[in-house]
């Protein structure tokens, strides 16, 4: 086998289920895990007589989306029938879109192995989801267990987003679909909870001999909901097709399921049984039209784009790229970080980010918060930025203190004024800055660490960080640090 | 007294001035119901609950909250849904079906609207498909003047109610003449309005962007009446029209011209040459010709006017409305409602039992000819040339308007044929509907009011095409029209219609 002969040639598809609050032609709730078909009304069940109408929020969805990779969004697209039959799909066809869909084109940005690519989108396009068939996990009329259909979902709005075929490998296909999965959730447009479903991906799989133009026969695995069997199946499909044509085979077009416990896809069907869709504009719908004053007034509602902060925020502060990445990792945690800069000097910009890469980002993974459920609040996190600034406590206390506040903050809701004094004068914390104070600290230590003393002016080195530590233990910790090492230096110096 | 004969400006007076209240009505026309059951107009009649609703609109007549249609009954096209009459569109795929909502223009007659009060459910074309009433599956009904005559299509029974005396007023539906070409084969007055006019909620889909629903009466102003009921707009109908609520009765007596002598002195009434082409019978173009004569009595002016692409209309409208439908009816499943075949081995089998078992002959042939023509391959040729040439049917009537107000001519080339005379051939059928097929290409409000008799004493009908939202034109030309002449008020002789009764 030589996959190095080959390049592997990914697009995706991917079903974004949008955050409304009802689905997108009827009035039903879209909550996810309620009972079977409680939130299926007479429209969802395409009962005789029935209607879609449109929900305007799934459209702002879209446009929110077009604004957010650089799309052009349509000023007219079109919904349209997809007709086939399946016990799901209520009408007897899918609402969505075909020749005229409401994004077209733009770029997500991805990041991989330090190196920035553009992936190129086709287009996304509105539509309606389907019901789900239930296996023995249904509750009949008479209580009997057996097959049947749930319609909740039926009609939930999604938003169909198509790449072009420009992936060049699993980890590329993985990153796209991890910036995607971000940016759906920064513009608030989706829940992003894979496992109930509303982020799914198809992956369009193909190889081809380097250097060869024309791209070789696809395969589509269907309904990937995590990334780890995205990649898997991936992974698995572009050895399965080089092993395929290595071994004089044809790879045939078909759609293809990833089964997770045996690591494998599977032929589900294959181009020749595919269905003849019968797409035509849909009667029921007037064309979608969209208003460059529409786009402009969502245009207002958007939020600032992770790459723009990240670009701001390096610019600005100088930030590293370790920092600004974990700043912008969920709009929760950016949202919280620009509050906190509107309560601090520029010098504290640093130390603040240092802090809320650090010991914020760790207690919220420990406790699985978002930055928004957090019990301390920026107002306290500045008061705490302060206190190290002017010297009061060092950066070992403020992060006791923090412990501390964390801990209080979970029982009840900090004041908003004075939390971090309060704690200093409680728990006597104040930093040791006088010098006579520390002097006499320090000459303690020293008369009962002779043999280090020996050791330094022997020329060991790591003796003065032995004794610095023996002072920080003796003050607690809370001895200034800097004024430690000065008065230490001219001591064991002079 | 004979409240069938009765405009329904009459009823109301009769039930204000209390001389027979709601429920005495309501009984009134029941009996005749029953009476005439041959006819096999209705397809459900329940009468406790027309009963209850008489007695509520009583209550209101009482109170005094009555409006001009309270108490006064009215069936509807079994098209419409309804919660307590059975809804099937005449197909044995929704036998005994009952929907859980009213369809808007039941809602809006009805007792918490209008007042009006349901007599039952009236006999149609299985789906709305047909130009006889015979692809009920429930039975034909038959045209009053003479029972071995079909009553047209597809909203036959509600135009037989009508004629017989059945029902004061009727709903009906019109996709390609459906309401029209009943209206004309009875001897009724019928419009189908602007398409968007009346929400097309709860009714059952045919051909969605040509269904429309309108009034089936005794005359112009008494269909004009209803249509002040049932027009606006309805924010569950995405193709429902945004237009303040029109009065179709502001024009009703009032001259075209305010100036001039006569009547309608002033108006222009285009004469399409191709509605009077080969194939039209010579009675029915003499009865046009003689209705337009009077039209010019009355002061207008007939001027010669084409619409080259009359023609066209046929093979447009047997691309366009049977794609919808194969899409519109594949929701009849017998999955979730309605009829399910009884035995069957897995999934693929249970549809193809159900729907050949369900769907009767005319409409499985429509869903062919739809899946067909919007199949890979087909879809360019066929569906989207049809909409082009669509639009090109809608300019040819635009270019028409710039220098005629309204346009007249026949409403279908025969009068009503014998019962089974043309369901052997489909195609034969389908060039019946050659003069109404156009204005619901182009979307265009089209009346028919009867202006003649045949030699066998069948109907005649003249259909007036108006422009878009010209309703209220169009109600006040017919109206002139109705006073000077006396077809709309020929009744059916009684021995005919209850010969129908021993059918």
């Amino acid at each position: 086998m030589s996959q190095t002969n080959w390049e592997v040639v990914i697009g995706l598809e991917t079903h974004t289920q949008l955050r409304t609050q009802s689905k997108i032609f009827s009035g039903a709730s879209i909550a996810f895990g309620a009972e079977p078909n409680v939130q299926a009304c007479p429209v969802d069940l395409a009962l005789p007589g029935t209607l879609p109408v449109l929900n305007q929020e799934a459209v702002n969805h879209a446009i929110r989306f077009g604004l957010a990779i650089g799309a052009t969004i349509a000023p007219v697209s079109i919904f349209a029938r997809k007709n086939y039959f399946y016990p799901d799909l209520p009408k007897g066809y899918q609402i969505s879109q075909f020749e005229l869909p409401v994004v077209i084109g733009g770029t997500v940005k991805i990041q991989l192995d330090g190196q920035t690519k553009e992936v190129q989108l086709t287009r996304a396009h509105l539509e309606e989801d389907a019901g789900k068939s239930l296996h023995d996990d249904f509750v009949g009329l008479h209580g009997e267990k057996s097959s049947g259909i749930d319609l909740n979902r039926a009609g939930t709005p999604l938003l169909e987003i198509v790449t072009e075929p420009v992936m060049r490998s699993a980890a590329e296909a993985v990153a796209y679909a991890k910036e995607l999965h971000a940016l759906v959730m920064w513009i608030g447009i989706c829940d992003g909870n894979m496992q109930e479903g509303s982020f799914r991906c198809d992956a369009n799989v193909s190889v081809r001999p380097f250097g060869q133009k024309e791209f070789g026969t696809r395969c589509e695995i269907k309904n990937l909901n995590s990334f780890k069997f995205l990649e898997e199946s991936i992974l698995y499909e572009v050895q399965r097709q080089i092993e395929l044509i290595e071994d004089g085979g044809k790879v045939r077009q078909e759609t293809r399921l990833y089964d997770p416990d045996r690591q494998e896809t599977r032929s589900m069907r294959s181009k020749e049984d595919a269905q003849d869709y019968r797409y035509f504009p849909d009667p029921d719908l007037l064309p979608l039209h969209i208003t460059s004053d529409m786009i402009d007034a969502i245009q207002l509602t958007m939020p600032a784009l992770p790459s723009t902060l990240r670009s701001q925020w390096q610019e600005s502060y100088g930030l590293s790229d370790y920092d600004v990445a974990l700043l912008t990792q969920s709009k929760s945690t950016a949202d919280y970080f620009i509050d906190l800069l509107k309560l601090i000097v520029a010098d504290l910009v640093k130390p603040a980010a240092n802090l809320m890469a650090g010991d914020f980002a760790s207690a919220l993974n420990r406790d699985g918060m978002d930055a928004t459920d957090s019990p301390i609040r920026p107002s306290h996190l500045a008061q705490l930025l302060q206190r190290i600034q002017d010297g009061t406590i060092s950066n070992k206390i403020a992060k006791d203190i923090f412990s501390i506040m964390w801990e209080r903050g979970l029982t009840s809701p900090l004041a908003e004024q004075g939390v971090v004094d309060a704690i200093i004068e409680e728990k006597g914390l104040k930093q040791i800055s006088d010098v006579g104070a520390l002097e006499k600290i320090i000459d303690q230590v020293l008369a009962e660490n002779q043999k280090s003393v020996e050791e330094f002016r022997s020329g060991k080195e790591k003796a003065f960080n032995s004794l610095v530590g023996q002072i920080m233990k003796a003050s607690k910790g809370k001895a200034n640090p800097s004024q430690v090492n000065q008065i230490l230096k001219d001591k064991l110096t002079n | 007294m004979n409240w069938h004969e009765k405009s329904l400006s009459e009823l109301s007076q009769a039930i204000f001035a209390k001389e027979v209240s709601s429920v005495e009505l309501t009984q009134y026309f029941l009996k005749r119901i029953s009476q005439y059951k041959g006819l096999n107009a209705y397809l459900d009649v329940q009468e406790e609950l027309s009963l209850r609703d008489a007695n509520f609109a009583d209550e209101l007549i009482a109170k005094g909250q009555a409006g001009p249609l309270t108490g006064i009954p009215v069936a509807h096209k079994d098209v419409f849904v309804t919660k307590d009459w059975k809804s099937t569109a005449a197909s044995k795929i929704l036998e005994n079906y009952l929907s859980p909502f009213d369809a808007r223009v039941v809602e809006r007659l009805g007792i918490r609207g209008a007042g009006m009060v349901c007599l039952g459910k009236t006999n149609m074309d299985e789906f709305a498909m047909g130009s006889s009433n015979e692809n009920s599956a429930y039975g034909p009904a038959l045209n009053p003047w003479n029972t071995q005559y079909v009553s047209g299509g597809s909203s036959g029974g509600s135009a037989v109610a009508v004629a017989a005396g059945l029902a004061p007023i009727a709903t009906g539906t019109d996709t390609g003449g459906s309401i029209r070409q009943p209206a004309a084969f009875c001897g009724i007055t019928g419009i189908k309005p602007t398409y968007g006019s009346i929400s097309r909620y709860g009714m059952i889909a045919y051909a969605s962007s040509l269904d429309q629903a309108g009034p089936m009466g005794k005359s112009a102003a008494d269909c004009g009446l209803m249509l002040n009921a049932i027009c606006g707009h309805d924010q569950r109908d995405s193709t429902s029209l945004r237009r303040e609520p029109d009065n179709y009765l502001r024009l009703l007596g009032k001259n075209w011209s305010e100036t001039a002598q006569l009547p309608l002195q002033g108006l222009r009434i285009g004469v399409p040459e191709e509605y009077f082409a080969q194939g039209l019978q010579e009675e029915v173009g003499q009865a046009v010709r003689a209705a337009l004569k009077q039209f010019e009595d009355l002061g207008a002016t007939c001027i010669p006017v084409s619409l080259p692409k009359t023609k066209l209309s046929i093979p447009v409208y047997y691309v366009l409305a049977p794609a919808e439908a194969s899409s519109n009816l594949s929701r009849y499943d017998g999955v979730r409602f309605g009829y399910r075949a009884k035995e069957y081995k897995d999934l693929t089998q249970m549809y193809e039992r159900t729907r050949s078992e369900g769907f009767g002959a005319e409409v499985k042939r429509r869903i062919l000819i739809g899946t067909y023509v919007l199949s890979q391959g087909y879809y360019d040729a066929y569906y989207l040339q049809a909409q082009k040439i669509r639009r090109i049917i809608a300019q040819d009537f635009q270019t028409a308007f710039t220098i005629c107000d309204v346009l007249m001519g026949p409403v279908a080339p025969q009068v009503a044929w014998k019962v089974g005379e043309k369901s052997k051939d489909p195609v034969e059928m389908y060039l019946e509907d050659i003069y109404t097929l156009s204005p619901n290409l182009a979307g265009l409000p089209a009346m028919s009011i009867p202006c003649g008799m045949s030699t066998e004493g069948l109907p005649i009908g003249l259909q007036i095409i108006g422009n878009y939202f010209a309703e209220a034109q169009m109600i006040q030309i017919a109206d002139h029209y109705q006073h000077v002449s006396s077809w709309h008020q020929l009744a059916p002789s009684s021995s005919v219609t209850s010969s129908g009764g021993s059918l």
